[in-house]
């Protein structure tokens, strides 16, 4: 039996949710009918709009969906303008006060606290500027993502064409609108793995093949990676080769397969990883060939894994933070945001700063952190100097740069705790008080509210998940933890090792986790003809390779949670409020729902 | 006059028509042998992958974990609330103690 959101969705879906959202609008909150809420708010999705969590209805998180991340010049202050006009709620954050943009962990943009009826209004602006929503979130293809400096940095193969093509072909295109599942794609022309592939649903990632006696350049295609509900995958090599012109029927073949056989009754298997589960990849590329594809579709080429230094545990930082050259001889700077939250005026600075030094344009990373480009080499020294900068530091403490989090309890239905608040205070506690082991100078720690893992934590050196325990027979906030996930040639999975540490035992945990990979490390001596620059005899483990030669018991032992003099204000059930950090936070004291001008309703039956 | 359950955001809230009423990530105490060897598994609620009307209960099937042995899995169907005249009341989840509807079934 189809579940209820398929029967919303055959009902009315995709673009046609328009022409309701905005007599919606025009109406007020009042107009969506009290028995129909739930099939609207599913289709919203669609439009890029989440209702917020019980004590914000009638507030929504848009997402704008930015095709590998990049903002085109002019489009920074657009967003930024938005946010000051709309993006305001009746409670400030502590640490970012009244108005701010997320940059997301999928090179996209999220702003809080939008009013229905403000919705057509911030459409029209932001699609008169060349940005837009749609499907930006709900069952269709969602944002595009790769190396957010494609076109710039070097590549192996043009991605960013191919993006613009998918992107194009894909959005508001009625036979792929409605899939059984979000549509997760990466396009990589990088050498560097900076694209993230393996945890999408479609990776396209660089390769070469010879034909017809020549070396073609193009994608080798993977299939079925997610990181959500506890069951994470990496994509799956199906053996299929494509050069750049042919990844677009090649991504319509496999969107079709997804289409007609994904599974439609059961909204937790519906990912396409599980049917790949199910078929494996042989059977998927015979599916593919044989009734989804009209050309012979070649095997796959000679893939470059091998030189993926990006979130790969070696020494290099991969992330694209601090200043890098192009390949047209200008610069790009990387720029740290600390969670991936920057407050609206700070955005609309960045906006400046990117037009005074580059060409206006601004790149948004996986890693939530937002890249200037097209800086003439004369101009980096006054870039550098600049106020912003020294917030959002092109240089930050790896407990800095190392930081991400999902949006957590402050909107989010599905979190189980607060997030960004608290990563933002574990990473300045962290760097007071935490000296990283020698030759340390990348450590990841991401915290994700729940099992949806919007903060990618399986990939990270340190995976936060959210929890809840007791602590002295109070219910509290707590966290697993995980050690050792990140991608490169072979990507590897965090170990779920520590559980449900309460949250004000964490930073010590990690704090001793540290100590005791300093005090157990072990050292190799490096042959003479292996040696790089440097010519250190001498290479020390990494985080990532002490972590792999544990067993499970060693493991366990790692996590020695313990208070410190880190306090945490957000103990409590902060689920159950109806902001976390309004002064009065029970669920009776929330405004909503609200009128378009955020007065408070009348409850209907009053 | 019927009422609508369904499971939302991804297996994270109840909805009693179209409100969402109950949260997984709540602590509750269960009777429910067969899930652990605890005298009362104090079990987090970690998704809901069902809802049913069983009886008066509106029960619904949660996976989680016992926090105090860590046993994880579904114990069963949870009443949650219960529809009287057509209105949904939730209960008192942090006070009371809950016994899977397939146990009571048992008995």
């Amino acid at each position: 039996m189809p579940t209820d959101v398929e029967r919303w969705k055959s009902e009315i879906y995709g673009n046609e949710i328009r022409e309701h959202l905005y007599r919606f609008a025009e109406e007020g909150w009042d107009a969506i009918p009290e028995d129909e809420s739930d099939a609207w708010f599913e289709r919203f999705k669609w439009w890029g709009l989440y209702q917020q969590r019980n004590g914000q209805e009638s507030y929504f998180m848009m997402r704008i969906g930015t095709p590998n991340g990049v903002l085109e010049p002019g489009q920074t202050e657009v967003v930024a303008e938005i946010a000051k006009e709309y993006a305001s709620g009746p409670a400030s954050n502590p640490e970012f006060g009244d108005t701010y943009v997320d940059w997301t962990t999928r090179q996209s943009i999220q702003l809080h606290w939008l009013k229905l009826e403000d919705i057509p209004e911030i459409f029209e602006k932001l699609e008169s500027n060349g940005l837009s929503a749609q499907q930006a979130c709900g069952d269709s293809w969602r944002n595009i993502v790769g190396n957010p400096m494609a076109g710039k940095a070097p590549e192996f193969v043009d991605a960013l064409p191919v993006i613009h093509e998918l992107n194009d072909r894909f959005k508001g295109n009625e036979d792929h609108s409605n899939l059984p599942r979000k549509w997760k794609v990466s396009v990589t022309g990088a050498p560097d793995g900076s694209g993230q592939g393996d945890i999408n649903d479609l990776a396209f990632e660089p390769a070469y093949k010879e034909i017809d006696g020549e070396e073609v350049r193009g994608f080798n295609v993977r299939v079925g990676g997610g990181l959500s509900r506890n069951e994470p995958r990496l994509a799956r090599d199906i053996d299929v080769f494509c050069r750049p012109e042919n990844a677009a029927d090649v991504a319509a073949g496999i969107s079709a397969l997804f289409r007609d056989h994904g599974d439609r009754e059961n909204r937790y298997n519906a990912r396409i990883k599980f049917l790949m589960d199910e078929w494996g990849p042989e059977k998927f590329r015979r599916v593919l060939q044989e009734d989804f594809v009209e050309f012979e579709l070649e095997s796959a080429g000679e893939d470059i894994r091998e030189q993926y230094t990006y979130n790969a545990g070696g020494a290099e930082h991969g992330d694209l933070i601090g200043v890098h050259e192009q390949r047209d001889g200008n610069y790009y700077v990387g720029l740290n945001v600390l969670v991936g939250r920057m407050g609206a005026d700070d955005t609309l600075e960045l906006a400046r700063i990117a037009d005074k030094y580059g060409s206006g344009e601004v790149r948004i990373s996986q890693r939530q952190n937002v890249m200037i480009t097209d800086v003439p080499e004369d101009d980096l020294d006054d870039l550098l100097e600049e106020d912003l900068l020294e917030h959002y530091s092109p240089d930050p403490h790896p407990f800095m740069r190392g930081s991400v989090a999902c949006t957590g309890t402050e909107f989010c239905s599905l979190s189980i705790v607060e997030t960004k608040n608290r990563q933002v205070r574990y990473a300045r506690w962290l760097k007071e008080n935490v000296e990283l082991p020698d030759g340390v100078e990348d450590f990841h720690i991401h915290l994700s509210g729940c099992t949806a893992s919007c903060a990618q934590p399986q990939i990270a050196d340190v995976s936060l998940r959210g929890m809840k325990t007791r602590k002295n027979g109070e219910p509290v906030e707590a966290l697993d933890i995980g050690l050792g996930g990140g991608l490169g040639e072979n990507p590897q999975f965090a170990k779920w090792v520590g559980q449900r540490v309460p949250v004000d035992e964490v930073p010590g945990a990690i704090k001793n986790l540290l100590a005791s990979f300093e005090d157990q490390r072990e050292e190799r001596v490096v042959p003479e003809e292996q040696r790089r620059g440097d010519g250190e005899a001498v290479e020390r483990e990494t985080f990532r390779q002490f972590i792999a030669r544990q067993d499970e018991a060693a493991l366990e032992a790692l996590i020695e949670p313990e208070e410190t003099s880190y306090e945490d204000p957000m103990m409590h059930n902060t689920k159950m409020t109806w902001y976390p950090y309004a002064e009065e936070d029970d669920m009776d004291a929330s405004p909503a729902p609200t009128d378009g001008d955020g007065n408070p309703l009348a409850p209907a039956d009053d | 006059m019927s009422v609508a359950l369904r499971i939302l955001d991804d297996g994270a809230w109840l909805s009693v028509n179209d409100q969402r009423r109950v949260s997984v990530s709540e602590l509750w105490r269960l009777d429910a042998p067969d899930f652990c060897s605890c005298e009362l598994v104090d079990f987090i609620a970690e998704g809901f992958t069902d809802v049913s009307a069983d009886g008066r209960d509106v029960a619904v099937t949660t996976y989680g974990q016992c926090i105090a042995c860590g046993e994880t899995g579904v114990p069963g169907k949870l009443p949650v609330g219960q529809i009287r005249h057509g209105e949904y009341t939730g209960y008192d989840r942090q006070q009371i103690i809950m016994q899977p509807v397939e146990h009571r079934v048992k008995e």
